[in-house]
């Protein structure tokens, strides 16, 4: 019978992963109506849960995917990949009220050269302080603050090695899930409950992975404001990344 | 019919990421430019365009918004694909130069988000949830 299941499960991992994120939330709504008494939303519990899991199945396999290195779990990461996150971001911009995003539009980019900036100059200062002082180490584990995307990017461009460069991932993905965790709980203090202050986040807290699941667990209906402006966010930091924020750490330390 | 919203979803989707190629190979930029966010602009001007010549049915919008339902599920299940075990193995320096640029991100949010409140640019609080 377990034996039957288990081929079920493993030949159909889409539609598995399907079942098993509608379990979790559907325990985490639970959890969050009657544990917390509707104070913590479910979505938030949800993705708690899903980085719980993520570490369990690491921790289990020793490899990169989360959950999604578990043979039955592998549809977790087509469900999950960067395809299905953008479609269905893509897919809230129908929710968008057009005057509420037109009002921010300029607060947006500002907010987006703010959060490229500020994360990269922080990165700098960390590595500075802890000894580095070669311009591309630190300039790629600064561009690694911005994004884990950025990071990569700007370490091959202006050839760092490749620990550094790991380094740098491991700094975005850290502030990626920062970002997920810690949103929902700051958002009162950030003022995180309209439109443009989503917009502002957006653009500020950069990564679309932290961002989009940071505004899904404080108030859904933010979302697509959010995520308008923080899928201009890696682009931006891959061309600033190697080109001015390399050059202004070279002429500082160089 | 249910298609057609989905299709139209899917085609903004691949015509805004090609976007966001074409501008990342003209300013020389290994990563998409804002190529989702180009696909949300389309999205809303062609349903805008479709609505104004009441052409979208019912139908149609339900091929759109039950991927906007399913956005929490997909971050759910790309929450439980990250990364965990780097995070929390990372050395100090990922580890504090993530959280300081976090903690200085959140000081200049709040404080924009703030001077916006009190002038006025921002819109009234969303009711809180309907649910």
């Amino acid at each position: 019978m377990l034996h039957l299941l288990d081929k079920a499960v493993l030949e159909g991992p889409l539609v598995t992963a399907f079942a098993f994120v509608g379990v979790v939330i559907w325990i985490s709504n639970f959890l969050g109506k009657h544990l917390t008494g509707g104070r913590v939303a479910g979505s938030a519990i949800a993705v708690l849960a899903g980085l719980a899991l993520a570490w369990l199945g690491g921790a289990i396999t020793g490899k990169a995917k989360g959950l999604a290195d578990i043979a039955e779990f592998s549809g977790l990461a087509l469900m999950g990949g960067a395809m299905m996150r953008d479609f269905t971001i893509v897919s809230t911009a129908s929710e968008v009220r057009v005057e509420e995003a037109k009002k921010a539009g300029w607060l947006g980019f500002l907010a987006l050269v703010l959060g490229t900036i500020l994360p990269f100059m922080v990165g700098v200062s960390v590595a500075y302080a802890f000894g580095h002082r070669d311009p591309v180490t630190l300039a790629t584990i600064g561009a690694g603050a911005i994004t884990y995307i950025v990071g990569p990017i700007t370490g091959a461009a202006i050839g760092a090695s490749s620990d550094v460069i790991a380094l740098s991932i491991a700094t975005g993905v850290v502030k990626a899930i920062m970002v997920m965790v810690f949103t929902p709980v700051f958002a009162r203090f950030m003022r995180l409950n309209n439109p443009q202050a989503a917009m502002v986040f957006g653009g500020l807290a950069g990564t679309v992975s932290g961002v989009s699941a940071g505004l899904a667990a404080t108030d859904r209906r933010l979302v697509p404001y959010g995520a308008l402006v923080a899928t201009f966010h890696t682009g931006f930091g891959c061309l600033l990344g190697p080109s001015v924020l390399f050059l202004a750490v070279k002429a500082l330390f160089g | 019919m249910v298609i057609l919203g989905t299709a139209l979803l899917a085609a903004c989707y691949l015509a805004g990421i090609a976007v966001g190629e074409g501008i990342a190979v003209l300013i020389g930029v290994q990563a998409n430019v804002g190529g989702v966010g180009i696909a949300m602009l389309l999205l809303i001007a062609s349903l805008h365009f479709l609505q104004k010549r009441g052409l979208y049915a019912p139908e149609t919008e339900k091929g759109v918004t039950f991927w906007a339902a399913m956005y929490i599920p997909v971050v759910v299940a790309m929450a439980s694909t990250q990364n965990v075990l780097v995070a929390v193995r990372s050395g100090p320096i990922a580890l504090i130069s993530a959280a300081a640029s976090f903690a200085v991100c959140i000081l200049f949010i709040s404080l924009i988000n703030r001077v916006i409140e009190r002038a006025h640019i921002a819109s009234a609080p969303l009711a809180s949830d309907e649910e």
